[in-house]
């Protein structure tokens, strides 16, 4: 199907059916239960978790297949996201616009920053993206953002935000009522939303997040094209050995810059998300932590995997928003059910890791991912499927643990 | 004059003088040995055709043009592929897609942006790819990982991502070390029976004095970064010199 392999048309079914139940699926204990907290059917996290899938889409697009590590893709992200900002300031509130916008200008600002950092390769490469991105971070944050000149392109600290005197020259300044109008994909408002309650339940439908879904379900396509398209093998033979390639009549430096361009708009579609969501743009969302988040996601999820980065950046994403959340009362409440001496036992010893302490659960988990799955939560994924294949299929003789390959022609 | 020519060339690394005004005519259509003692300069003497080092003087010209200057993918792309000492293959990728590339070289150049082709559906590139396999006998390896072959069928390997590419000139350093008898037999009547079929010149770099006589037309004897002799293989047997330098200290 789409000119995909049935294992790929499964693979994108399998993400498209879970994105669009995901209101559902991140749901499933009942409002006002203990657990609520952990539930993260929110539209403000579910759009997050797309929106960052995107940006680790893209970079893996450069990282998982070239194997060029960059330190700097927060830039695009946030380069995308003030120029969507702009559209909306400028042209109107149609998002469409405003995100090919953010594409095209990170497109533009990825082929100058690769081109450059591309002349190096390994932790010189990674150190020339990241002076970079700091470059882009300070632009923003002080040089381009002074608000008394006639040239602010961020409003620095603040940060960008639309303002009832901005031009919007094919939309309207203000709503009927005088508000500022909101970003909408032809008239669906980005934060509409529709509350269904089932029993204890409520599952939130929001336009932005559907909105959102369906661009991150469209990139995940078009990356699954490249990674078994020619282009894609070249790619992933420049992480193999490079020196080959070149002894094979290759010139590798295109291919890569390439690779650095597409996965660059891709982030630049990710900071557009974010800002059409949201429309205010500032730049803190280009700082160096922002960069190394989106290498931590693909490595969590599985480098040069397709669907690992997805994984990867929804585990971070929820990481981040629900175990942030956990405070001592959400776990007086879990281990109520405990003596109270106990209770209080429990709550010291999980409090540290919940909360504020959130990173160092996430530090934690990063560290046994790395050390004992190298391939990231897909080859967690892999080994449990595994596991269960072996139990189901009948053993293939005496001894399960040995294999014996099919004999070879007896003529040999 | 030869397809390839080169004339006066030296590199030094440091102190140490690797090739010392060395001039070399391969005639066209030709098997031509170029043998030496560890350190004599063989593979120096390659890295300098192929674009990899610059020679500090002298000069190279292949068919006509100077190889001077040029990158190493321009210098494979006007005909020119060479099987490395230790194998360069794509250790992550599977058999077949380390001979694809090569196949998808030959067609599309230095680059060429096909994001929205699938490398399945190319089934000509898969034919060509599946036929050099099988040139090399490494057909019922073509789904395995290429890290995970034996040294002698990672050499297998890289032989067929050269003959894919059809090369006028094929360079090969020491293609069968590392294999065992029967398949270093069988690459020498596979280099035979391509050499017989093809329009291919070629520069063979070997200990294996079995492998030399079988194959070469005319042989070098390299020493120290000079060439000590060059001849037909019958005279190169008898000549004191070389069983002196060389044979003497392999027999
Ligand atoms: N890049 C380099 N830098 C410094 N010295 C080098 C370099 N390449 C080769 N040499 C030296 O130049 C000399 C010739 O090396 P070369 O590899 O050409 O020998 P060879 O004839 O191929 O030997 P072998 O039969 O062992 O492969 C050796 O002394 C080697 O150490
Ligand atoms: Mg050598």
């Amino acid at each position: 199907m789409l000119g995909l392999n049935r294992q790929d048309t499964a693979l994108l079914i399998i993400v498209a059916v879970l994105t669009l139940l995901a209101p559902f699926i991140l749901n499933p204990f009942p409002e006002g239960s203990g657990l609520a907290t952990l539930n993260a059917g929110y539209p403000d996290l579910m759009q997050r978790f797309v929106i960052y899938g995107i940006f680790a889409i893209g970079f893996n697009i450069l990282f998982g297949l070239t194997g060029y590590l960059s330190f700097g893709h927060a830039a695009f992200l946030g380069v995308g996201s003030y120029a969507a900002v702009w559209m909306f300031k400028l042209i109107g509130m149609q998002v469409i616009p405003a995100v090919l916008f953010s594409m095209a200008i990170s497109a533009i600002l990825a082929l100058g920053i690769g081109y450059v950092s591309l002349r190096r390769s390994g932790i010189y490469f990674s150190i020339l993206t990241l002076a970079f991105a700091q470059m882009c971070y300070n632009l923003a944050y002080s040089v381009l953002g002074n608000p008394n000149s006639r040239f602010n392109l961020t409003n620095g600290e603040t940060g960008l935000q639309l303002t009832l005197d901005d031009p919007r020259i094919l939309g309207v300044q203000r709503t009927p009522d005088g508000g500022i109008p909101v970003p909408n994909f032809f008239g669906i408002e980005m934060r509409d939303s529709y509350d269904l309650h089932l029993g204890d339940w409520v599952f939130t439908f929001s336009g932005g997040y559907y909105f959102a879904a369906a661009v991150m379900l469209i990139a995940f396509y078009i990356a699954i094209r490249i990674f078994r398209s020619p282009f894609g093998l070249m790619l992933r033979g420049v992480k193999s050995n490079q020196t080959r390639l070149y002894y094979t009549g290759i010139n590798a430096r295109p291919y890569t810059l390439a690779a650095f361009v597409i996965s660059g708009t891709y982030a630049g579609l990710a900071g557009g998300l974010l800002a059409c969501m949201d429309p205010l743009a500032g730049a803190e969302r280009m700082q160096w932590t922002a960069s190394g988040e989106v290498v931590l996601m693909t490595i969590l999820g599985g480098a040069g995997t397709l669907i690992g980065p997805v994984l990867g950046a929804g585990f971070i994403k929820y990481f981040e928003n629900i175990f942030s959340k956990i405070n001592d009362n959400v776990l007086h409440g879990w281990f109520a059910f405990l003596p109270d001496g106990l209770e209080d036992f429990m709550v010291t010893l999980v409090h540290p890791f919940v909360g504020k302490g959130w990173h160092l659960t996430l530090g934690i988990l990063f560290m046994l991912v790395v050390i004992f799955l190298p391939g990231g939560l897909v080859e967690g994924g892999q080994r449990i499927l595994g596991l269960f294949r072996r139990r189901k299929a009948p053993p293939p003789g005496p001894d399960p643990e040995h294999h014996p390959k099919p004999t070879p022609h007896v003529a040999e | 004059m030869g397809i390839l020519e080169v004339k006066n060339v030296s590199k030094s690394f440091g102190g140490l003088k690797a090739l010392r005004d060395v001039n070399l005519s391969v005639a066209e259509h030709s098997v031509h040995a170029i043998i030496g003692p560890n350190g004599a300069g063989k593979s120096t003497l390659l890295n300098v055709l192929v674009g990899k080092l610059v020679p500090d003087t002298g000069s190279v010209m292949f068919d006509g043009q100077s190889l001077l200057g040029r990158k190493p993918y321009e210098i494979n792309q006007m005909g020119i592929s060479r099987v490395f000492q230790t194998p360069e293959i794509f250790g992550d990728l599977t058999v077949i897609e380390n001979v694809m590339i090569p196949c998808f070289a030959k067609r599309d150049g230095v680059f060429r942006m096909h994001a929205f082709e699938t490398v399945e559906n190319e089934a000509e590139i898969v034919a060509q790819a599946e036929a050099a396999l099988a040139d090399v006998g490494m057909l019922e390896r073509r789904d395995m990982h290429a890290a995970a072959l034996s040294r002698g069928d990672k050499r297998r390997l890289e032989l067929a991502m050269c003959l894919v590419q059809e090369p006028r000139l094929l360079l090969l350093d020491e293609p069968t070390a590392g294999m065992a008898r029967a398949d270093t037999n069988r690459t020498i009547e596979l280099l035979r029976q391509i050499h017989a079929k093809r329009d291919i010149t070629m520069v063979i770099i070997e200990h294996d004095m079995h492998v030399v006589f079988s194959l070469a037309q005319r042989i070098t004897v390299l020493a120290q970064g000079a060439p000590l002799v060059e001849d037909t293989p019958e005279n190169i047997k008898g000549h004191p010199k070389v069983r002196e330098a060389y044979l003497g200290e392999a027999a």
